[in-house]
């Protein structure tokens, strides 16, 4: 595909389902986008523009495909154990917590988040909101059921964060999938929720959005992370991914760090 | 649009390939003007080690790639742990969480590819040794759009798969020993 034909893509995504995705990396929705007309062996870009302007159930496939969906339960053990060991307990200390989960995908680290807390036993003055802009993930990620052959992996993350129990007390075991207890997500709110266009919806003490801003470029970086700010209460937490970071943007003043290594900061003023 | 880019090379490496890399930046010209992009198979954890190492021996400055880094010469970037390294058409970097490609993240076909797309003939990639049929896609797909390929020669390569499966799917421009690098990256 060209980049002419990338961008009349995205910007039928735009005017014809108020996607966008114009301040996405173009390498990356390139590459993805790539990926689907050759996957799905479209002889012509004429007949994949025709197929995802017209065919509604092909965009919903095309959505999910665009943005990257790949996550796992506990992913980076240290970052969960800031969590449990330094975050967790100052919002112990509120009556109710509200965090926020944003670009959650299929929610593997939402319910990492719910472990967490229910070991704490906070889980039941808790309420997590988790959004995605794909419905489809949200579907998943309400379901809790991942491949059981994951399990193996999720649970040497889980002990290395600092779990201290058999991770197989989470989930019922059925064929090849791991069925996560609905004790869990009952103080999940799953929610359709797209950064780019949409606003705040609530106060919160600890926002997590982990890759999701590396594929924006630094204007709508700036803009969703004045959201999170805006969304946050004073000395509430924000923790983004590893290889993201508040240097050089407009928000980078109103932040300390809490732990720099694990990308997690507290905010200091509005 | 590609004007504006430096001239670049990405060198891409699995098993066997982080001793070559340890032989070759000490002895680049310091004068080199190409910005220098290595992607390396590796465990995912051990974050910054690779960068830190290939720092105390480089004579051009090592620094970890990071998002929204702008490519300059005479710079050394090495794609991090876990993630792909995709280059955008204004030169900066940037980092990619999606799925592995050949089982690998980074994948070097991804960033052969990427940086062909905006680089075009003023990229030079570089495929050394390893066990994996990572690397040769990209690298047809670069010489393709105009850039210059190498592999490490097989001959000398400690595993020799990685470069003699480039040369099975294509010509590639030039086969190197290790002595014959340093002058080839000084020659782009």
């Amino acid at each position: 595909m060209k980049d002419e034909e990338v961008n009349i893509l995205l910007n039928d995504l735009l005017e014809q389902y108020g996607y966008d995705f114009t301040d996405y990396s173009f390498a990356s929705v390139k590459r993805r986008l790539q990926r689907v007309f050759i996957n799905d062996r479209f002889p012509s870009f004429a007949e994949f523009r025709y197929k995802v302007k017209n065919d509604e159930s092909y965009l919903t496939y095309l959505m999910e495909q665009i943005t990257v969906n790949v996550t796992e339960m506990f992913r980076d053990p240290a970052f969960f154990q800031v969590l449990r060991n330094q975050v967790l307990p100052i919002l112990a200390t509120y009556p109710f917590i509200r965090i926020w989960h944003a670009g959650c995908s299929t929610g593997e680290e939402v319910y990492s988040m719910a472990i967490l807390l229910k070991e704490m036993n906070l889980l039941h003055k808790s309420v997590i909101y988790a959004t995605d802009i794909n419905e489809s993930v949200l579907e998943k990620a309400r379901k809790g059921i991942f491949p059981l052959a994951y399990m193996q992996q999720y649970s040497q993350n889980y002990l290395q964060s600092g779990g201290q129990h058999d991770f197989s007390r989470y989930y019922a075991a059925n064929y090849e999938y791991a069925k996560f207890s609905e004790t869990l997500s009952e103080k999940i709110i799953f929610a359709a929720h797209n950064l780019v266009t949409d606003r705040s919806f609530n106060e919160f003490q600890l926002i997590i959005c982990r890759n999701v801003l590396i594929y924006f470029n630094k204007e709508l970086q700036d803009k969703v992370l004045h959201l999170f700010s805006e969304s946050l209460e004073q000395l509430g937490f924000m923790a983004l991914g590893a290889k993201e970071t508040l240097r050089f943007t407009t928000v980078a003043p109103l932040f300390k760090p809490l732990a720099q290594k694990e990308k997690i900061w507290r905010k200091i003023a509005t | 649009m590609t004007v504006s880019l430096p001239r670049t090379l990405v060198i891409g490496g699995s098993a066997g390939s982080l001793d070559v890399l340890l032989q070759l930046l000490p002895v680049l010209d310091p004068a080199c003007q190409l910005a220098i992009i290595i992607v390396l198979h590796r465990k995912s954890d051990n974050d910054t080690l690779l960068s830190d190492l290939l720092a105390t021996r480089s004579i051009l400055p090592v620094k970890e790639a990071e998002e929204k880094d702008l490519l300059t010469p005479g710079m050394v970037y090495v794609a991090p742990a876990d993630y792909h390294l995709l280059i955008e058409p204004d030169g900066t970097l940037t980092l990619d969480y999606s799925e592995k490609v050949h089982y690998s993240r980074p994948s070097i076909d991804v960033t052969f590819m990427s940086a062909a797309e905006v680089i075009g003939e003023r990229l030079a990639c570089l495929l050394l040794s390893g066990a994996n049929t990572d690397g040769a896609e990209g690298l047809q797909m670069a010489q393709g759009m105009g850039a210059v390929t190498a592999v490490q020669d097989p001959a000398e390569a400690e595993v020799a798969f990685m470069p003699k499966h480039a040369m099975t799917v294509m010509t590639v421009d030039r086969v190197l020993k290790q002595v014959e690098m340093a002058e080839w990256v000084m020659s782009l």
